[in-house]
């Protein structure tokens, strides 16, 4: 990969090699430190060993099979990868969705938010030493991926989410077992907190540690949660609504102190929202309506009108052999995932396959301000750093 | 289809073309977001304008990325998208680059946000970035050929 040369100091700098095999870096990010003593003086990212070639390889698939691609970006969120790159080839197509289906997107991405700040919760816990959260957060994560099994046949890579609706009516007993998950939620958030919030290492170990301004971090183009613990009230669900959000009531959690543990504190205070969102979407999702929208040739007909009328065949062999095409132009999205702003970038040149899709990976651009967070600060709060960026690197590569 | 609106659509392309009458060449209304195609030459110029101008306040730069036309020419188009935070807004800064000299103005010294970004365009499309301060490969090896979004570069890549 790149290779990275360090401005060596005159005479008391080392320079340290972490990862890209290292278990705090989650995953395989390869970051070089110049240390003076145990002091960072330079932190250096860099990236590309998980590089696949997504982008590549969506412009040689059709627009609905690009969607098993995108589950693939964030992995921690594939509900949101899929539901930014429907709304930017919804957005080409000029194609409503009916609100249902809308809503029934809202209540799987706020579940996926839930899920995949568990994951960083307890895997975070985990770097500073806190064994025994990440066991209770994957416990709950595990009733989410349940969850989506029932939903969707899959635990991860759901693809759930399709052009124009979602791929299947929900399953009987939805309500009965997303009810019982939230209404345990908000207990068990309690219990991460009890077990951190006012813990002493925990707090001692981010406290003041990975600081940035607010406008530093605005000028690094960071989003998310990062910027949120800043002071800034930035939310693409808030401020640009998609999906119908302008119809749920939510608060977006700051904080002022623009550190780690800001960062962890807004982070546990979104889960409460997603919660509250969560309810919300399952009192508007009614029990009978449709999931996807209707237009003929370029969403897949139902399968019993597929053996009574010849058109509904017709369309479903030339969705499946050729594709559709969209009008020519070009088309951005942008939807708030776990980790800040999800944008997807797709251009048409008037053919069945996309001219080009672009994602905008919040990891990707929030872990730019690493270096200028670390500087002069330990390496164990590099590691506090890393974790509170929360990068995914399937999403930093691409 | 897109659709061209030649009237001041917002305020954006209003306070651009008072501020220099040939800094906005099109403005591109598609699906309700607004598209201002500049000249290449006064990119970072309007830019730092749409940043520090106090009706437009665009802060923070959300995306960067390119799209190449081949064999069309000018065949790459840069596409920013910007967001204002205090006002709400959202717009995208377009301008095309030819084939035959892929170099462009870099917006790092507007938003250092931008490094990253352009890095990642210069990697897989080969676009130069001027005044950037640290142009290099991002996601490919050093030792790799070639610029692998551009169209003419195959899937499957070179055999």
């Amino acid at each position: 990969m790149t290779t990275v040369e360090t401005a060596i100091g005159a005479t008391k700098t080392m320079v340290l090699n972490m990862g890209p095999q290292h278990p705090s870096t989650h995953g395989v990010l390869r970051v070089l430190l110049e240390l003076d003593g145990e002091n960072v003086v330079t932190a250096v990212p860099d990236l590309g060993y998980l590089h696949t070639g997504i982008e590549k390889s969506c412009e040689d698939k059709t627009y609905s099979q690009a969607i098993t691609l995108t589950d693939r970006i964030d992995y921690l969120n594939p509900l949101g990868n899929n539901l930014a790159y429907c709304l930017a080839v919804e957005k080409l197509l000029d194609l409503p969705v009916p609100k249902r289906a809308q809503y029934i997107r809202v209540m799987m991405v706020e579940l996926q938010r839930i899920s995949s700040h568990l994951v960083w919760l307890g895997t975070h816990a985990l770097d500073m030493g806190a064994m025994s959260v990440m066991l209770y957060a994957f416990r709950e994560r595990e009733e989410i991926l349940k969850i989506f099994e029932r939903f969707a046949g899959q635990r991860m890579m759901t693809s759930y989410i399709r052009i124009g609706g979602v791929a299947l009516e929900p399953p009987t007993g939805w309500r009965e077992m997303v009810k019982k998950f939230i209404d345990a939620m908000p207990a068990k958030i309690d219990e991460y907190e009890a077990l951190l919030t006012e813990n002493r290492i925990w707090k001692g170990r981010l406290e003041g540690v990975g600081y940035l301004p607010a406008e530093q971090l605005i000028a690094l183009s960071t989003t998310g949660p990062g910027l949120r613990a800043a002071g800034v009230n930035f939310d693409n669900r808030k401020m640009f609504p998609y999906s119908s959000y302008e119809e749920f009531d939510f608060d977006v959690p700051t904080r002022t102190e623009s550190d780690c543990f800001a960062r962890y504190l807004v982070r546990v205070a979104e889960m409460r929202e997603s919660v509250k969102i969560v309810r919300q979407a399952m009192d508007k999702i009614t029990d009978h309506g449709v999931f996807k929208a209707e237009a003929p040739g370029i969403i897949p007909p139902q399968r019993e009108k597929m053996k009574t009328e010849m058109e509904a065949l017709i369309y479903h062999f030339k969705i499946f052999t050729e594709g559709f095409s969209p009008p020519p132009g070009e088309a951005y999205a942008a939807v708030e995932s776990p980790r800040g702003e999800l944008g997807c970038f797709v251009a048409s040149d008037g053919s069945p396959k996309p001219l080009r899709v672009h994602f905008r990976g919040p990891s990707f651009v929030n872990l730019q301000a690493l270096p200028f967070m670390v500087k002069g600060q330990l390496i164990a709060d590099v590691v506090a750093s890393i974790g509170t960026i929360d990068i995914v690197l399937g999403e930093v590569d691409r | 289809m897109t659709q061209l609106v030649s009237s001041n659509a917002n305020v954006v392309v209003e306070q651009l073309r008072s501020w220099r009458p040939s800094s906005v060449t099109q403005v591109v209304e598609h699906r309700g977001a607004t598209t201002v195609v500049v000249p290449k030459d006064q990119l970072r110029e309007i830019a730092q304008f749409c940043k520090e101008s106090p009706k437009l306040q665009f802060n923070l730069l959300s995306d960067a990325t390119c799209v190449d036309r081949f064999p069309i020419e000018p065949r790459f188009e840069l596409n920013y998208q910007l967001v204002s935070i205090p006002l709400r807004q959202r717009i995208c800064l377009r301008t095309a680059v030819s084939g035959q000299q892929p170099i462009i103005d870099s917006l790092e010294p507007v938003w250092p946000g931008a490094n990253w970004l352009e890095r990642e365009i210069f990697d897989l499309f080969g676009v130069r970035f001027e005044g950037h301060t640290d142009l290099r490969r991002i996601l490919l090896p050093d030792e790799f050929k070639g610029a692998p979004l551009r169209r003419d570069f195959p899937v499957e890549g070179e055999r």
